[in-house]
């Protein structure tokens, strides 16, 4: 809409005309049912007693369920318990609601009001004084002759948290050591087992098409397990030779077609373990980075980057997996100081 | 006992026992790769042939007359067993109604005989997994507790953490395996069909495919939390929240607001 | 209602103590007749508020029960599938109050559902705050006091979501841990910082305990106390109205019609969240299993919350993670989890000063705005939905994969393409959507409403009869004030020399035309003359319809 339109298409006259509509004002109310029918009145109020009546019996439900229908030991009995007690509760206030909400609606007076907005700021005669009262304090402080204790002062508040951050940064980290990020228990002739058991694996067990989720023999007798698990685990699998293509740098980290790679995602560190056999595709189910097991595991969809690292692995005298070393590369996530 | 101390010294001893050696040897390896002598009843004469005409009617036009394969469009079946003709027959998956990301489940078409005879011949061209026995898959016999942690270790990341199934990469899935029967469950995993990666019975011992199958059996009790809303997480969760959680006390907000007539 | 036994000017026993000690009557006059506005939206942040008094109630029962420690335990509960587990003590005590405490499972779910519906909540309030402009003057500070609850609400969630110790959170945990390693410089120490050492360490669930039942719930009550202060002190906005003003509130008082229907909201809300705890399993922990690094299940993905997050992850391709002088910056993370969520809360946060600086209005606002009459906000602000929903679908992408038979791939692809494209046709349609509600409302305010009723005149001619709105309708659709884009005054001066911040206002101006040049400005009183001068019997005629009056303007020479 544009200004000349009003000004230039009308007839002279209209000009006279306000620029504006004027607001019309509250309209008039309008009775309910219940402020002009005695019946209706006498309606509602009675659905707010049974209601709120409701309400009673609901708590009274909930308090009898909890004694008589302990969770027991079974599903369905732990099922039952939560449920009934759950109904008592929801009836208790579901059906107060409805009455506070219907009293409120059709008993409760609903003539409109109306109530004078201020402007949130202050009048010029107060927002002087508070000025002068400022101006008053600070020339009482005598700061602006005496710099000194200025500098003095914004020093020792800008230094004061440090007492109480530095105590807390320094301990909050344990040791600050990052450089476990580039080291995990594997290391050389420690043999594969099967996760959770522990139980060691034979090459020959492992037959063309299996994945198996190995951890490092003796992690579960750590004292913290996990910590070094989440570094540790590996995914073994064995492919076709003839379908497994080697870098010449890692020839020789392979066993008969049975490859190691780490499970953790070099993308953010999910647990990478959905493996196609007939693909090779190992997929993160987290954020979906698909790696080519048959190709050293390079990245061949979704946000991570770099291949899974691969655990060199051979097997002992008697057949058993074991590793030739720790990886040659963090295991995991990326992270600043990486390839340093 | 005392016999056998007492001549363990006798020259012939090492050769005995070497021998026990290799009979235990063959057993422990026929045990743990079973093998079609395994399988429920034998089959007569009558059943082979039976399921070779099954075959080549049903099966030959991928797979080839003599189930050697054909590149490209079919697998060979020589030595996949009568655990991966019974799998693949009984969910209907085979025979392929068209080809797509994978094999489907759907209604069968053969009866549960015709489906022996098949796996029987198949079975019959090389050595294979087979149809396991009842006790084997027994879930009263497995301890559910072992399972869940079997089973998040090994299916949970394709199959989902109760088994509600699951997306790969390109269109392929991992089947829910709510409805899938205890026979079945223990033949995916000695047979590893289509994208499923293999479980014999080194990587997972019979036993511990007895507790999978308990874990698996415990899930039909249902959630004690009532309604399980699918089983397939905060998704799932969220999208009821939003649904009847948000919509329900919008609706009240509505209701409160209006003005009463 | 006073009682007639009682003589007028008396206060009832207790409020007499008090107020002779505290001077409560004060208070009381002030307050107990204080006017609110009615509209159901104005309860949307009711929604939030009740929510999380159900929090605080059910929280207060299972943290009775929860033992916040990462120290080994072996379960021996009523549970067949966690017989002999290792679990940590978080874990076990969870599975204790879930099935051993009467009641627990409950308190556990009704918690767990509230906390979805609260941040539901809050995400919703903050939309209808947004598109009826109520964060103008004087409410901008109340605006970043919701923004800062809606983070903290996040937090919250996600610390509370994270308590368990199962698998699911526990990859939650560590998906964080990747995201803080990808911080340029500090990041590995950052992660340090967390977890007290490597992932996962013995201090991560004790840490988040103090976390989520101390640090962040005290401040989310003191900010809500801060935020209903300033909704008290300032008045709640109304929606615009015959008798509705800038100068004057119309509504019903606290006391007792806006207590009682907040009394009922918030029993509601508590029964509605009772018949879900009861009925819905929500974040079946047993289901997943004790942490463990290994394990993990198909459907991994946090609560809706986060999964704008978790969408964005899975969305940015791999190749954007550079080295640069042998130090990693891994952009595949930092653009997705830091800079995209960065850019979208800064943005939010910081709207109501960009649309002041581009309308150059700083007058106090109470009336609101109906979305239709500020078109570049109500199409900002779909845009923003836009890219939000693809985020969170894209974060679901491996269940829409499974339920609609579709490629991973495929979708994460549809969904790369979409995240750019959708934005920018949803602002389109918005914004096309919003003028064509507009040009409607000058239509029926200048020719009335369409009756059905056709009329032959003599002459053969057939007009359709309209019937002109009342004055409250008519109001509705002319009381807003025209916005016009700032005009931008000459580079130089009139003596020819070259002005100072001319360029800032050379920007100013641009973006004040992006927000108000495309406008339907309201019918004046001139132009409702001007259309039943014309007589009644040509409303329908179509030289109307190409009169300059009906179609938007793009800002000409002349500016507003």
């Amino acid at each position: 809409m544009s200004d000349e339109s009003t000004e230039v298409g009308l007839p002279v006259e209209q000009h006279a005309l306000p620029q504006r509509f004027e607001n019309p004002g509250l309209p008039e109310h309008h009775p309910r049912l219940t402020d002009v029918d005695d019946g209706a009145a006498k309606r509602s109020e009675r659905i707010v007693v049974v209601l709120f009546m409701l309400s009673a019996l609901g708590t009274i439900g909930a308090i009898v369920a909890y004694f008589t229908v302990p969770p027991g030991a079974t599903i369905a009995s732990i099922r039952l318990s939560t449920m009934l007690i759950g109904f008592g509760l929801a009836a208790t206030f579901i059906f107060a609601g409805a009455a506070s909400v219907h009293w409120s609606k059709s008993l409760m007076n609903d003539h409109e009001k109306i109530e004078y907005r201020h402007p949130m700021v202050s009048d010029t005669e107060t927002r002087e004084q508070a000025s002068e009262m400022l101006a008053d304090g600070m020339s009482d402080t005598g700061l602006s002759r005496r710099g000194a204790i200025k500098g003095a002062m914004i020093t020792a508040v800008a230094l004061a948290p440090l007492g109480f951050a530095v105590p807390l940064i320094g301990s909050v980290g344990g040791d600050w050591d990052i450089s476990k990020f580039r080291h995990t228990m594997w290391k050389k002739g420690l043999r594969l087992t099967h996760d959770p058991t522990g139980r060691p694996i034979k090459a020959s067990d492992v037959t063309i098409g299996s994945a198996v989720h190995v951890i490092p023999e003796g992690l579960n007798k750590l004292e913290h397990p996990l910590d070094e698990k989440s570094k540790a685990m590996v995914l073994v699998i064995r492919l076709d030779p003839r379908d497994l293509h080697e870098a010449p740098d890692r020839e020789g980290w392979s066993y008969e077609g049975i490859v190691a790679y780490s499970k953790v995602c070099t993308h953010v560190g999910c647990p990478v373990a959905l493996y196609e056999q007939r693909t090779h595709h190992l997929l993160c189910p987290c954020h979906q980075s698909t790696f080519d097991i048959s190709n050293g595991a390079k990245v061949i969809f979704g946000p991570a980057d770099r291949p899974l690292p691969q655990l060199p692995i051979t097997v002992d005298t008697e057949g058993y997996l074991v590793a030739q070393s720790d990886f040659h590369e963090p295991v995991g996530p990326s992270f600043w100081e990486r390839l340093k | 006992m005392k016999a056998i101390a007492a001549r363990r010294h006798h020259r012939f001893a090492p050769v005995v026992l070497l021998a026990l050696a290799l009979l235990t040897t063959g057993v422990l390896y026929a045990a743990f790769t079973p093998g079609p002598a395994q399988a429920a009843s034998a089959p007569t004469q009558d059943d082979l042939t039976a399921g070779n005409n099954l075959f080549r009617a049903n099966c030959a036009t991928c797979h080839g007359m003599n189930a050697q394969g054909r590149p490209g469009v079919a697998p060979s079946l020589i030595g996949v067993g009568a655990a991966a003709v019974d799998f693949q027959v009984s969910t209907g998956r085979m025979p392929l109604m068209n080809q797509g990301a994978q094999a489907p489940a759907k209604p069968v078409i053969f009866t549960e005989e015709q489906i022996r005879q098949m796996a029987a011949w198949v079975a019959s061209l090389g050595p294979g997994p087979a149809v396991p026995a009842p006790e084997e898959v027994d879930p009263a016999k497995g301890d559910a507790a072992q399972g869940m942690e079997l089973f998040r270790t090994n299916c949970a990341m394709c199959h989902g953490a109760v088994g509600q199934g699951g997306a790969l990469t390109n269109g392929k899935y991992a089947p829910n395996l709510g409805k899938a029967s205890p026979t079945t469950i223990y033949e995916a995993m000695v047979t590893g069909p289509q994208s499923m990666p293999v479980f014999n019975n080194a990587t997972i011992t019979p036993q511990e495919k007895r507790d999978i199958i308990a874990y698996l059996q415990a899930q039909k009790a249902g959630s004690p939390g009532g309604v399980t809303l699918g089983s397939i997480g905060p998704v799932s969760e969220g999208l009821w929240a939003w649904l009847l959680g948000i919509g329900a006390l919008i609706g009240a907000a509505v209701w409160i607001g209006a003005k009463s007539s | 209602m006073s009682t007639n036994a009682r003589d007028a000017g008396a206060l009832a026993p207790p409020l007499d103590y008090l107020d002779q000690r505290t001077g409560l009557a004060k208070v009381l006059k002030e307050f107990s007749r204080k006017i609110f506005p009615d509209h159901w939206s104005f309860l949307l942040g009711e929604i939030a508020l009740f929510s999380f008094i159900v929090l605080l109630l059910t929280g207060t029962f299972i943290s009775l029960f929860f033992v916040p420690s990462m120290d080994e335990v072996t379960y021996s509960g009523p549970l067949a599938t966690m017989q002999g587990v290792e679990m940590s003590k978080a874990f076990d005590s969870t599975l204790h109050l879930s099935f051993e405490v009467t009641g627990g499972l409950l308190m556990r779910q009704m918690h767990h559902w509230a906390a979805l519906i609260f941040i539901g909540a809050i995400v919703v309030h903050m939309f209808r705050i947004f598109f009826t402009g109520a964060f103008r003057k004087p409410r901008e500070i109340n605006w970043i006091i919701g923004f800062t609850l809606l983070i903290l609400g996040l937090a919250e969630g996600f610390s509370g979501y994270s308590l368990p110790d199962d698998v699911l959170s526990g990859n939650g945990l560590r998906i964080t841990d990747g995201v803080v390693k990808s911080i340029p410089i500090i990041g590995s120490y950052l992660s340090y910082f967390i977890f007290g050492g490597e992932f996962p360490g013995q201090h991560i669930i004790p840490r988040l305990f103090t976390v989520h039942i101390l640090l962040v719930p005290a401040l989310i009550l003191g900010l809500i106390g801060l935020h209903l202060f300033l909704v008290v002190l300032q008045k709640h906005t109304q929606f615009p109205g015959a008798g509705r003003t800038n100068k004057n509130v119309v509504g019903y008082p606290i006391f007792p019609v806006y207590a009682a229907k907040q009394a009922g909201m918030f029993f509601i809300i508590f029964g509605v969240l009772a018949l879900m705890g009861a009925t819905m399993t929500i974040n079946p922990v047993w289901n997943y299993g004790p942490y463990d690094p290994s394990p993990i299940s198909a459907g991994a993905q946090p609560d809706w919350y986060m999964l704008f997050l978790e969408g964005a992850l899975r969305l940015t391709p791999g190749f954007l993670e550079v080295v640069i002088g042998g130090y990693t910056l891994s952009l595949n993370i930092l653009i997705p989890a830091v800079v995209v969520p960065g850019l979208l809360f800064t943005s939010m946060a910081l709207y109501p000063f960009i649309e002041s600086w581009a309308s150059g209005d700083k007058r106090e606002h109470h009336v609101l705005d109906r979305p239709r009459n500020a078109p570049v906000r109500t199409a900002l602000g779909y845009s923003l939905l836009s890219v939000f929903l693809v985020l969170v679908l894209a974060g679901t992408n491996d269940i829409i994969a499974t339920h609609f038979s579709l490629s991973i791939e495929a979708i994460t692809w549809t969904f790369r393409v979409l995240i750019f494209v959708l934005p920018v046709v949803t602002f389109t349609v918005a914004k096309r959507v919003a003028l064509g509600l507009q040009r409607k409302d000058r239509e029926m305010v200048l020719h009335g409403h369409e009756t059905g009723k056709i009329v032959r005149f003599d002459t053969g001619e057939y007009i359709e009869v309209h019937q002109p709105l009342d004055e409250e309708e008519r109001w509705l659709r002319v009381q807003h004030e025209p916005r016009r884009p700032i005009p931008l005054l000459p580079a130089q001066n009139e003596r020819g020399v070259r002005r100072p911040g001319y360029r800032r206002d050379a920007i100013r101006s641009r973006v004040s035309r992006f927000f108000y040049a495309d406008r339907v400005e309201p019918v004046t009183p001139a132009e409702l003359a001007a259309a039943q001068a014309h007589g009644g019997h040509d409303e329908i005629s179509a030289s109307q319809h190409d009169a300059p009056e009906l179609t938007a303007t793009r800002e000409g020479s002349s500016a507003g």
